[in-house]
């Protein structure tokens, strides 16, 4: 018995008008679920700044999702430039995204550590010029 | 109380989501770096900030915060206005400031 879901979605670059509808839509689907609703907020944050982070600094990409019982899995991939210092990428308050998209709010430096904070397994897979593979796992138990 | 009496009680201006102004607030939060609040923002809480665009639209409404409210007078931005009603979340408009609006919000949930 196959009680995996998945879904798939494009994440358009640069427009920020829809970034944040991967995110809202499995988030809207988990809670059609009835998943346990600390994942959902965890999936949420998680994959929200994963979105933000390929529409700012990856011309988009692509984002996998598959729900089961136990365990929420998000990858997702983009050809853009890579992270060239995962390190200093992870630390808060560190930030490379340029003026016009922090005159939209962002830019605080916080999008990589909140993804790791609400992530229960969080594998960055980099190549500066090629791109960015991200796997998140969120487990349905609570991280304790 | 709800999103209805806390824009009654602070003299707000419903600009979306009047649909849902049955919202519970159970808090507030202030804030404008989009990151931040994605990680702070509690549940239910007024969120009050001068960032009216889209974004901000969907940081609220995947926090499952009670409504926003924008505080001096912030423009808020017609994609955004559009991604609200579509919604149906709660936006509302002050001329005063976050921290005021705070202090008020606090007094009336004591």
């Amino acid at each position: 018995m196959n009680n995996t879901l998945s879904f798939d979605y494009i994440v358009p670059g640069d427009d920020f008008t829809r970034a944040g509808e991967a995110s809202s839509d499995v988030k809207h689907k988990l809670k059609q679920i009835g998943y346990d609703p600390d994942a959902i907020r965890r999936v949420a944050i998680a994959m929200y700044e994963g979105e933000i982070n390929m529409v700012i600094h990856a011309g988009g990409g692509k984002a996998h999702v598959e729900i089961s019982p136990e365990k929420i899995e998000m990858i997702l991939a983009d050809h853009g430039p890579g992270i060239r210092d995962i390190d200093l990428a992870m630390r808060e308050g560190y930030s490379t995204a340029p003026d016009k998209v922090r005159a939209l709010g962002f830019g605080a430096g916080m999008g990589m550590s909140n993804m790791k904070k609400c992530s229960d397994t969080m594998e960055i897979d980099t190549k500066v010029g090629k791109g960015t593979t991200l796997r998140m796992t969120v487990l349905a138990k609570k991280k304790q | 109380m709800t999103v209805q009496e806390l824009a009654e009680k602070l003299s707000l201006k419903v600009l979306a989501g009047r649909e849902s102004l049955d919202r519970e607030v159970t808090g507030g939060y202030t804030g404008d770096l989009l990151s931040w609040v994605m990680s702070r923002l509690p549940e239910n809480a007024a969120w009050f900030t001068v960032m009216g665009n889209i974004n901000a639209v969907a940081v609220a409404s995947l926090k499952d915060a009670a409504c926003i409210v924008l505080t001096d007078s912030a423009p808020f931005d017609e994609e955004a206005l559009e991604k609200a009603r579509q919604l149906d979340f709660p936006v509302l408009l002050s001329e005063q400031n976050s921290y005021e609006l705070g202090l008020k919000v606090a007094e009336l949930l004591r």
